[in-house]
């Protein structure tokens, strides 16, 4: 510790290039934050609450509808805990650029089903008492300014009524929130009783199941012995693992992320290449002073600790900085309006970030304190 | 009072000293002009992704040819028509004629679940059935491998960027369609647009392995001529017994590419700025230690009479020719690994993948050389302006 005084000096020995130094660091490591930030919203909330929730959806696609009669089917199969589906509406509110997802489920099973789903008990009687109700998630509800009691109009893009309007009325009867931080709060869940006697066309057809098994470790057989129950009829389904198929979505994406974060990622080192090179600079100009030290008394190894330090010091002020800059600006949301509703940085992210800037500060540190520990006294003081 | 001529020689001089004294510098120099070449590398690579995808998007479809989906429908997919509805529109007025009735093709528009080659995990890709007029309404579209597919056979062509990016799409592969097998049987390209990321078929053997009836999800019609479109799409909105909208080709496939672009361009403008800032810290640093380093010749120079200004420039001009040259070397560093590379990415109108090239433009690597001279004025004025400012009593007394 007696130490610190002679490293805060030499740090101060060119204010400025120290300034500059470390807001470089600070730089890199915002680009590391929002980096982490992008790459959670693009490949998604991945690690899902249910390890024990499965997915099945018809074999060709997901826009091919399921018989609802398949709920029957599946709940018969054992270790099936429960079932439950949902159905893609595709609705636009006031203006197609206001994405966000609507689905008609049944209240009881759908909330049982996703419990990180939190939605006051009050609120989920009144769903289960009112037809026309429907629940929104907190992001959406705060976005267009929706409050319980509220009557939203809806107009579907493929769902049209049996009236031949495509527009649908909702009554807001509930806002939940997530339980977790990667929980998606966009979506509104409405009455699928309400939407498939009202639908025209494709009555009694549902988009996708949820199942939930009792034993994850089972999960993988049970989700074939689902396939294999329909196998061969009109309708074939195809079962995987909910976060499988999340993740299977963020792929769809897919080389967008991959050569985005390639390329994050080679530019993090340049900017960490122009760092470590200011870091050397600094312990060259300062060879008489090192080869003093070493003159009075000082070791071999204390002389490199003392300069690693200062790299080590330099790199974790700069890294911390950066990252808690990038944590405050990335937990203002999603910067493009809609597009990335899970764009914030993970914890394990922060870790992996202070990480990081050790091994900066050990990396560029490194050469210039093998250089301070080789130094000859008699070369040194002659540069004086 | 010095002559322009003569203030020209003083910076001229100058910059030589700076130039010439770059090789004692060269490692803080080399560092900075790479973080300037890899700040404008990024930009340019994230840019030409959004530019490869709206490239591809416009190479869609001609100003000539028009899509009619149902009212209220913002794509393809959620679209519908009966035959009847379909003929009304073939038999519009504006509708070009064809070798045999109107050059319109009534289409259906699913999605397969395939296996992407690059991450091995289920795509969306998109299936179409076409009519006999297809091939007059999208006159750019031919067959490069295999043969085109007989009508009425349970038999498919596929896109060129289609056959490259998803698995099991080569001719003599067959795909699986619910209970049928079909057989690829050629691979065509649409002139580098949307179509090469689909499967065809024939609309009426697609119409009944979805179980479809007689319905279809689009009407693609060629125009007598650009400026038909209006005439068309009048007479196609006011028809009471339609409930339809009529997009210019190019017009859709433009408003389908903008989420996607914004997208990756404002990500792209975000990472680069950030990286931006912190290469102007890197380029400041070394103009610093470039004027700390010369500081008793800046000071000869001037007690010798050199004016204020001429050191000023003189310092911009180094700062500046370092940066573009970082800034020519990341764009050469970017066209050479991006330009023409090739992937795919959903398209969230249409629920389905697009292939498409990433397109590293010129636009694009003129962008990348001025944010990098920008980042070369901005790091090189402090120190410029510290050099001016240098007394030069003191600094000659270091001599």
């Amino acid at each position: 510790m007696k130490f610190l005084h002679l490293i805060g000096s030499n740090l101060r020995r060119k204010k400025t290039r120290t300034v500059l130094t470390l807001l470089s660091i600070v730089v890199a490591f915002v680009l590391f934050g929002f980096l982490s930030a992008i790459k959670q919203a693009l490949t998604g909330g991945v690690v899902m609450e249910g390890a024990n929730r499965l997915i099945v959806r018809h074999k060709v696609s997901i826009i091919q509808m399921l018989p609802e009669n398949y709920k029957m089917r599946m709940e018969r199969i054992p270790g099936v805990a429960a079932v439950t589906h949902q159905t893609w509406f595709g609705g636009v509110y006031q203006d197609p650029k206001n994405f966000f997802m609507q689905n008609p489920v049944v209240p009881g099973e759908f909330l049982d089903m996703h419990p990180e789903m939190l939605l006051p008990a009050e609120q989920r009687q009144a769903w289960l008492a009112t037809r026309t109700g429907a629940v929104v998630g907190r992001s959406t509800a705060d976005r267009f300014h929706w409050k319980i009691g509220d009557k939203v109009p809806i107009r579907s893009t493929i769902w049209g009524q049996k009236n031949g309007n495509f527009t649908w009325e909702f009554d807001i009867v509930g806002i939940y929130d997530g339980k977790e931080k990667n929980t998606d709060t966009t979506p509104l869940f409405f009455r699928y009783d309400y939407f498939d006697e009202a639908r025209r066309g494709g009555t009694g057809t549902v988009g996708w199941y949820t199942i939930r098994v009792n034993d994850p470790g089972q999960a993988a057989e049970i989700g074939k012995l689902v396939d294999a129950e329909f196998e061969n009829s009109a309708a074939e389904t195809k079962t995987e693992p909910e976060g499988a198929f999340i993740q299977a979505w963020a792929k769809q994406v897919g080389d967008i992320a991959l050569i985005t974060a390639s390329i994050l990622s080679a530019v993090f080192f340049t900017i960490l290449l122009v760092t470590g090179n200011t870091i050397s600079q600094s312990v060259r100009e300062r060879t008489g002073e090192l080869g003093m030290l070493k003159a009075i008394g000082f070791t071999n190894t204390l002389v490199m600790s003392l300069v690693l330090a200062e790299s080590c010091l330099l790199a974790v002020l700069g890294g911390v900085t950066g990252l808690a800059i990038a944590w405050l600006v990335t937990s203002r949301g999603d910067p493009t309006g809609g597009l990335l509703p899970l764009f914030y940085m993970p914890y394990r992210d922060l870790l992996v970030g202070v990480l990081f800037s050790v091994a900066l500060g050990i990396v560029t540190g490194f050469f210039p304190a093998l250089q301070a520990m080789r130094l000859q006294v008699a070369e040194a003081l002659r540069k004086i | 009072m010095a002559g322009p001529r003569n203030w020209l020689s003083q910076v001229v001089a100058v910059t030589q000293f700076g130039i010439l004294s770059l090789p004692q510098r060269r490692g803080s120099a080399a560092a900075a002009t790479f973080g300037i070449a890899g700040v404008v590398a990024v930009l340019v690579g994230v840019l030409s992704v959004a530019e490869g995808f709206r490239q591809a998007m416009n190479a869609s479809g001609s100003p000539d040819t028009a899509l009619v989906l149902r009212g209220g429908a913002d794509s393809e997919m959620v679209s519908g028509f009966t035959r009847d509805s379909t003929r009304i529109i073939a038999n519009a007025p504006g509708v070009a004629s064809g070798p045999a009735g109107p050059a319109a093709s009534a289409e259906l528009f699913v999605i397969i679940n395939l296996p992407k080659l690059s991450t091995g995990s289920d795509v969306n890709v998109p299936l179409r059935g076409v009519e006999r007029p297809a091939l007059g309404v999208r006159d750019d579209l031919r067959i490069v491998e295999g043969r085109m597919f007989e009508w009425g056979k349970d038999e498919v062509i596929v896109g060129r960027g289609a056959a490259r990016e998803f698995a099991g799409l080569k001719v003599g592969d067959q795909i699986k369609v619910g209970r049928y097998n079909w057989p690829v049987v050629g691979i065509f390209e649409a002139g580098g647009g949307a179509a090469e990321s689909e499967i065809w078929s024939d609309a009426a053997v697609l119409q009944a392995a979805y179980h479809r009836g007689d319905s279809f999800q689009s009407v693609y019609v060629r125009l007598q001529s650009v400026d038909a479109f209006g005439r068309f799409k009048d007479s196609v909105t006011a028809d009471p017994r339609l409930n339809a909208q009529v997009y210019r080709q190019t017009d859709y496939y433009a408003e389908h590419s903008t989420a996607v672009t914004k997208l990756v361009t404002t990500l792209g403008y975000l990472i680069a700025s950030l990286m931006a800032v912190g290469a102007v810290f890197g380029a400041l640093n070394t103009m610093y230690s470039s004027v700390s380093a010369r500081g008793r010749e800046i000071a000869t120079l001037r007690a010798l009479g050199f004016g204020s200004t001429a050191v000023v420039v003189s310092v911009m001009l180094e700062s500046v020719a370092l940066a573009v040259l970082g800034g020519t070397l990341g764009a050469l560093i970017s066209f050479v690994a991006f330009n023409g590379f090739h992937t795919a990415t959903m398209n969230w109108q249409s629920f389905s993948q697009v292939t498409f090239a990433l397109a590293v433009t010129p636009p694009l690597l003129v962008q990348g050389v001025v944010l990098a001279t920008l980042i070369g004025c901005v790091g090189g004025l402090l120190p410029a302006l510290r050099a001016a400012r240098l007394p030069i009593a003191a600094s000659l007394r270091e001599l």
